[in-house]
């Protein structure tokens, strides 16, 4: 016990025991394997094969040059919990893992003693700033084991609601963006525009942020009495401002200095990272999942795929501020177009009776019990379905072994994924640089621990 | 349904799976081989990789001459040009899983293996840094593994029964 209280000077090697994250953490030179640091140097993408040498990899660096220092997790700009940890040389970055799983709460393993009718609540928790989008790809994979038709007005209604979401989760990305380049009153006016499509998601939903709306067979209600109105004004209100945004930040001279050029990534290394979403339509590559692989009806609506140029995080802060734009032509469409008819599966085998019924008939009522209680049983099968989400493509790998619960639950989260980037993406550039690319990168946390 | 690249290894299963994507059933031997295969032929993104714990459902649906074990590696591959997914399902052992690393050819699969050797301790060789990703250093078990009991924390009001 008495070793506790030896000064942390005297003893260096308590010092390191205390903040060590053991091999998840990133370690010094001289006891780093040379493939591992080759990966996190970002050089995994010249290396041929397994022969690689630390001499190819990096500049002529001592253990003694360097130092190694945590960022985060409890950065205010990390977004979360994420934890940095960062060879520096001077100013400067060298290496960089992150050390993710402060948040790791089980939601897969969760996701396996919920039924498929209570699993929208669980997945919708994941990307917190986007749930629409996670309720949309679990929901679909639910209905394509189920082989449930969605009707056409409950497809029109999701598109709604996935391009509104997007266009709330960019705001926020805007809003946080600026924060961390101390543009605070972008901060404020992100926010402030988020707040309309939250309330109509109140309006539509009963709930702001979790919504568990999109469920498998349709959604939860249908839209409210005059919700054109409502979305029309969100839709003006928000068209009008984003060219206010851009004559905030993209003018001003500080801005566009963090962000042009800083950072750049090319289509090669995105694609070997596996990296999806705005960091990759950056580096030039028009894959957007709603134009190649359209799911819903965005074969019906026009929108533009917006691309960049260089991969730099200016290109990644045009993309999302133009992908507001296309949102908001989208769900113009869908103010246009929106059918008529149910909001959801007529199939009783995932729908309850409707409410009137229920006070009447025994039938109906064990019905609605059953539906509540046991579930429904999915055919066996293992499905695979992916969506575009504002970050990224969101795939959810189910697996059914014929009854009420899925019995895996995989979902590919693309902040995950995307954050292998970051390395690569740093390296380089000097610490105030690496808020900026924590930032352009995106990660939601909730998606990345799960 | 999608033909195997003209390179892949002999003798590998396959399946039209429900989502009418291919589903293809290598060995471990010929798992790298035949992602390599894909993977000249124009698969450029390894979109996602997860285990699979059977160990309660081991009467899955396989093509024939695959012999199911009770984890399962499964990987799905998409073409950007030729806007096709595909997945590819290696049956990874039961005692002790283990299956080569695909860290090589696409380096994006790095984070993922870690998470699938976290939760389900299935071991990649090959893989440059194989520690636990989401669950701390020092934890005990794989908690995605079917035997590995979901948890319950005490609540802590007077006789209030646990979760679940």
């Amino acid at each position: 016990m008495s070793d506790l209280h030896v000064r942390s000077a005297e003893r260096p090697d308590l010092l390191t025991v205390e903040t060590s994250e053991g091999a998840q953490g990133l370690q010094a030179r001289d006891v780093t394997a040379t493939l591992e640091l080759g990966r996190e140097l970002g050089a995994v993408l010249r290396a041929n094969g397994l022969t690689l040498d630390p001499r190819d990899v990096d500049v002529e660096r001592r253990d003694d040059e360097t130092m190694i220092i945590n960022m985060g997790p409890a950065h205010p700009s990390t977004h979360g919990v994420l934890r940095l940890m960062l060879e520096l040389d001077g100013e400067f970055v060298l290496r960089t893992k992150p050390v993710i799983g402060y948040l790791h709460t089980g939601m897969e393993k969760t996701g396996e003693v919920l039924t498929y009718v209570q699993g929208g609540t669980n997945v919708t928790r994941m990307d917190y700033l986007s749930p629409v989008a996670n309720e949309l790809s679990y929901s679909m994979a639910v209905e394509k084991l189920l082989g449930v038709e969605v009707p056409e007005r409950a497809v029109w209604i999701r598109m709604l609601m996935a391009e509104l979401n997007r266009v709330s989760s960019h705001l926020v990305w805007m809003a946080t963006n600026g924060m961390d380049l101390g543009a605070t009153s972008m901060m404020i006016y992100g926010f402030r525009e988020r707040e309309l499509i939250l309330a109509f998601f109140e309006k539509t939903a009963g709930l702001r942020l979790n919504l568990n709306y999109v469920r498998p067979g349709g959604v939860a209600a249908d839209l409210p009495d005059g919700w054109e109105d409502d979305v029309a004004v969100i839709c003006d209100t928000i068209f009008e401002r984003s060219f206010e945004y851009d004559q905030l930040l993209t003018g001003q001279p500080i801005f566009r200095q963090r962000m042009e050029g800083v950072a750049p990534i090319t289509a090669e290394e995105a694609l070997a990272l596996g990296v999806t979403g705005p960091l990759l339509r950056s580096t030039g590559v028009p894959w957007d999942l709603r134009r190649t692989m359209p799911y819903l009806a965005y074969d019906q609506v026009d929108f533009d795929v917006i691309v960049g140029t260089y991969g730099d995080n200016f290109d990644r802060y045009a993309i999302r501020l133009n992908e507001i734009r296309e949102s908001i032509r989208i769900v113009r469409q869908c103010l246009e177009k929106m059918p008529l008819g149910d909001y959801r599966s007529q199939d009783p085998k995932v729908t309850p009776p409707p409410r009137a019924r229920i006070g009447e008939s025994m039938e109906a009522l064990i019905h609605h019990f059953k539906l509540f209680t046991e579930g429904f049983a999915v055919p066996t099968g293992e499905v695979y379905s992916a969506i575009e989400s504002p970050r990224g493509e969101l795939g959810c790998y189910l697996v059914s072994d014929g009854g009420p619960k899925p019995y895996r639950l995989h979902v590919r989260a693309p902040s995950f994924v995307n954050l292998q980037a970051v390395p690569l993406l740093m390296r380089g550039g000097s610490v105030s640089d690496a808020i900026t690319v924590i930032s352009t990168v995106d990660p939601i946390m909730g998606e990345v621990d799960r | 349904m999608i033909p195997l690249p003209p390179t892949a290894p002999p003798g590998v299963a396959t399946s039209e799976s429900l989502a009418s994507d291919l589903g293809c059933f290598p060995t471990p031997e010929t798992y790298v081989a035949l992602v390599r295969a894909f993977k000249d032929d124009g698969f450029e993104l390894c979109a996602d990789l997860c285990g699979v714990d059977y160990l309660e459902h081991p009467g899955r649906d396989l093509p024939d001459g695959v012999v199911p074990t009770r984890f399962e590696v499964v990987v799905n591959l998409l073409s950007l040009s030729k806007r096709q997914r595909v997945r590819v399902r290696v049956q990874a052992g039961d005692d002790e899983p283990r299956v080569p690393s695909l860290f090589d050819l696409y380096p994006g699969t790095e984070a993922m293996e870690r998470e699938a050797f976290d939760l389900f301790g299935i071991l990649f060789d090959g893989h440059p840094d194989l520690t636990r990703i989401l669950m701390p250093e020092e934890w005990e078990g794989h908690p995605l593994r079917k035997d590995y009991a979901v948890g319950r924390v005490p609540v802590q009001f007077k006789e209030a029964p646990g979760p679940r």
